[in-house]
């Protein structure tokens, strides 16, 4: 396996605007797979183990056991026709301080990239991984598919931030799946402001373990011709579980259906699902579709959904402080887009800012 | 300084203000009484050029350029400032955000942080999630910061409990006794006016102007007698 990576100028630049570090220095281990070729994997912290998902199945007896248990475990079938992906594993107790990446890098002309990746976050072990899809310039009428199984286990920590950079004429499908046991955290982050030609997910979390939590966030940015049908769904099956998913979309002419769906299989267990839309364009359009779910009475489920223009009194309020009407709306907009909500450290948080700040600049 | 002359505005097809004509002179502190309803806030609000109110008749205009028309921002930079009486909520825009494009004093901001106990609100979103007193103070702060020459203060003490009116009170003396500057200030409980030196009061009743005098003795006769007896003492002049 290279333990360099050889890529154009154009496609550096694209790779990183996902979120992916090329130099490495920032990670404490690197996955990179193109089309359906791995080209890299390396860690440099003991306690990691990174390999392409048919090594891990080839290496490791127990990647089996992972290897589609999700999807069992919700009575789902799931494509069978991957190529790739990556195994991730952080051993028992180890805290990894920074971030794992990998990246998935469509390059040929209408290839159709399908991967199954495995994320094991043993017990106690905590860790941030980026995740960052792009597509090259080459690839036009690309497609994605990405298949995630997420195993969170005791008192594990996972704050996952899949980045996604496409164009306009790739298709995307992500299809993940969590898994999280007793007092485990698995935080999703969803980050996508380029534009895309359609991407269809609807990632589910089973909060299955007692005082597990749950955590959806997302930031989109919806160019037009762009669709987004995206949503988030927890069932909190364990006691005292919580989740919360926080979505917000900007359209620019797109149009974002934005899902939710808290399931209540418990007593005791608390909800909250928050959707927030901006539409900036008379094109643009947005559907917030939150759903709640529960048999028991003893549950705290709750949304909130707000969808519209940008508000005449905020524009008005920061020209009253001395801006202009430009300006106060291009504040507002990177104000909605807050990369805060994603609860980053950080020097990821300020990554994702500057790339936040290199798309949203010239948008409107 | 501000000279608003023969002003009708209508909002929403209604005339809020009627024909209304006040004067305030440089270094002059002008209080505004009047019940709710009465056309205060709306007199604000087209002093800043808000959309809502939509000018029928008359003119505004400060250090002798007419507002009328003019964007909100180049009334700033000639030197207006409003304290909202019910701001918006900013999200994702830290109230440090604001204080560092206000002023670039640093050791200004620092102080003024401190006395209005705003060092854990720098880095949350303005307005969200304030109490009703900290959004007041977040509000001074953030005007204070802009050192305009015509303070417009919408029931700046309103919700405010009594030790930080004297903390605000002190604060916003503090600008006003700076040379030139002026204030027009609307109050319904009064407290503001143990703090700041207004020789001039005025009611507005039904969108026009009814009375005019010492704001001190005004407030008492008002809290006394309510607004009805204000119609009574016509004073149309001023």
């Amino acid at each position: 396996m290279s333990k360099t990576l050889k890529l154009e100028e154009k496609d550096k630049a694209t790779v990183s605007s996902s979120g992916i570090d090329l130099s490495e220095k920032s990670r404490s281990a690197s996955f990179y797979q193109q089309d359906s070729h791995t080209k890299l994997y390396q860690s440099f912290q003991e306690g990691i183990d990174i390999l392409s998902t048919e090594e891990a199945l080839a290496k490791y007896p127990e990647a089996k056991e992972y290897y589609g248990k999700n999807f069992r475990l919700l009575n789902r079938d799931f494509p069978q026709d991957t190529e790739g992906g990556y195994f991730i594993r952080v051993k028992k107790g180890k805290t990894i301080e920074l971030p794992i990446q990998a990246c998935l890098f469509l390059k040929a002309q209408g290839f159709k990239q399908k991967v199954h990746n495995l994320i094991i976050i043993e017990e106690g072990a905590r860790v941030y991984l980026i995740t960052g899809c792009s597509a090259s310039h080459s690839a036009d009428e690309g497609f994605h598919l990405g298949i995630s199984e997420f195993f969170i286990h005791k008192d594990a920590y996972l704050n996952f931030t899949m980045i996604h950079s496409w164009k306009e004429t790739v298709s995307v499908k992500p299809i993940s799946i969590a898994y999280v046991e007793d007092g485990g955290v698995f935080i999703s982050n969803y980050v996508c402001l380029k534009p895309v030609k359609d991407i269809t997910m609807y990632p589910t979390a089973v909060l299955a373990g007692d005082k597990s939590r749950a955590v959806f966030n997302s930031l989109i940015l919806s160019h037009p011709n762009s669709l987004h049908d995206v949503g988030s769904r927890v069932i909190l099956r364990g006691d005292d579980t919580q989740a919360e998913i926080v979505a917000r979309a900007v359209s620019l002419g797109g149009k974002v259906i934005a899902r939710g769906h808290v399931k209540a299989e418990n007593k005791n267990v608390k909800g909250h699902l928050e959707c927030r839309g901006l539409i900036l364009s008379e094109k643009g359009q947005i559907h917030a579709i939150p759903e709640m779910e529960t048999d028991y009475r003893d549950v705290d489920l709750s949304h909130e959904a707000a969808i519209g223009k940008i508000s005449k009194d905020e524009i008005e309020y920061l020209c009253a402080r001395g801006f202009s009407q430009d300006q106060a709306q291009s504040i507002i907009v990177r104000g909605f887009m807050d990369v805060s909500i994603l609860g980053l450290p950080d020097v990821i948080k300020k990554e994702i800012e500057k790339i936040e700040e290199a798309t949203l600049k010239g948008s409107f | 300084m501000l000279k608003v002359q023969n002003l009708t505005v209508k909002i929403g097809g209604k005339e809020i203000l009627k024909d209304i004509s006040l004067e305030i002179e440089k270094g002059e502190v002008v209080i505004l009484f009047g019940p709710n309803g009465c056309g205060k806030t709306t007199l604000l609000k087209t002093i800043m050029g808000f959309s809502g109110p939509e000018i029928k008749g008359g003119k505004i205009t400060f250090k002798d350029k007419v507002l009328n028309g003019l964007p909100t921002e180049e009334r700033v930079k000639l030197g207006i400032g409003l304290m909202y009486q019910h701001p918006p909520k900013i999200r994702g825009v830290k109230l440090k955000q604001m204080a560092d494009y206000l002023s670039k004093d640093k050791e200004k901001v620092q102080e003024l942080t401190a006395r209005l106990s705003l060092g854990d609100h720098l880095t949350r979103d303005v307005n969200v999630d304030f109490s009703g007193g900290e959004m007041k103070r977040s509000e001074l702060f953030q005007v204070i910061l802009q050192d305009p020459e015509l303070l417009l203060l919408d029931e700046p003490e309103s919700g405010v409990d009594i030790e930080n009116i004297g903390v605000m009170g002190g604060v916003l003396n503090e600008h006003l006794k700076k040379k030139g500057k002026s204030a027009l200030i609307i109050t319904h409980t009064g407290y503001i006016l143990d703090y700041v030196q207004a020789k001039r009061g005025c009611v507005l009743l039904d969108g026009k102007f009814w009375c005019v005098g010492d704001p001190k003795e005004m407030f008492q006769a008002i809290k006394e007698s309510g607004y009805d007896k204000c119609k009574e003492c016509i004073c149309p002049k001023h």
